[in-house]
């Protein structure tokens, strides 16, 4: 029985969302605990074969968002708008395509900065051993079947399940993101 | 300069957070007990995090060296 065991709790869909829990995971793992991940709602996306490629992050009602260009992008223009704004306009975020448009510039920047996306790092939590599950119930609710997510996975568990996961360690941890 | 000669070296520059730790993990498991692995970063918060994961997992970080915008481990394996 393990001494200690960290429970993550994954409920957004969002590519900036997705980060902690997998980066979390795969680091508390890699110093000994054992750690697993507990799918649900939007967080179910994170391990969708498909729509883990498609995450996006909305400049709407986010406006802690940095108007971060990509360091292949910045330029005498880009500088200046990035002096105007400290992110993008919250107005702009209802221009169809925006969202499209932030997802990719975000992208693009994780990329050049040496950030792992989101596949590479739900590799790590597997090599590291993290148990991934998902939530039996929101995959009824949104039509997701088992064959839709990533290969690797636990068996798709309930709440009972998964706290009673957690709660048989003697040191039981739980992160909620 | 160090002193000490390593049995493996891992180049995780250019890497962030999360991906030094995780891959010094995977290396220092390929090791025998005793031995030196090297680990090369450019990212500032290994300084931090390489301690974290040796005070963790109880391998030694026998020096860190900085160089060049470089941050160096040598940790001795368990």
């Amino acid at each position: 029985m393990a001494t200690e065991r960290l429970a993550i709790i994954a409920t957004k869909g969002t590519l900036d969302m997705a980060y902690p829990p997998l980066i979390l995971a795969s680091t508390a793992a890699s110093l000994g605990v054992e750690t697993a991940v507990f799918f649900t709602f939007y967080g179910l996306n994170i391990i969708h074969k498909k729509r883990m490629h498609e995450l996006k992050i909305a400049p709407i009602g986010n406006p802690a968002m940095p108007m971060a260009f990509p360091p292949s992008m910045q330029n005498a223009i880009t500088n200046a708008i990035s002096s105007i704004f400290p992110g993008p306009p919250q107005i702009m975020g209802i221009i169809p395509g925006m969202t499209d448009l932030m997802s990719y510039m975000m992208k693009k920047t994780i990329k050049e900065h040496g950030v792992a996306d989101i596949p590479d790092l739900l590799e790590a939590c597997k090599e590291a051993d993290v148990k991934l599950i998902p939530c039996q119930m929101t995959m009824e609710l949104f039509g997701y079947k088992y064959e839709d997510l990533i290969d690797g996975l636990e068996p798709p568990a309930g709440a009972a399940t998964f706290m009673n996961y957690v709660l048989e360690a003697e040191k039981p941890m739980i992160i909620f993101v | 300069m160090a002193t000490i000669t390593p049995d493996k070296t891992l180049d995780a520059s250019g890497l962030n957070c999360p991906l030094p730790v995780l891959k010094t993990k995977k290396a220092i498991e390929e090791l025998q007990s005793g031995q030196v692995l090297e680990v090369i970063t450019t990212d500032p918060g290994a300084k931090a995090d390489i301690p974290a994961f040796c005070n963790r997992t109880g391998h030694q970080l026998l020096e860190t060296v900085e160089e060049g915008g470089k941050i160096i481990f040598y940790i001795r394996k368990k």
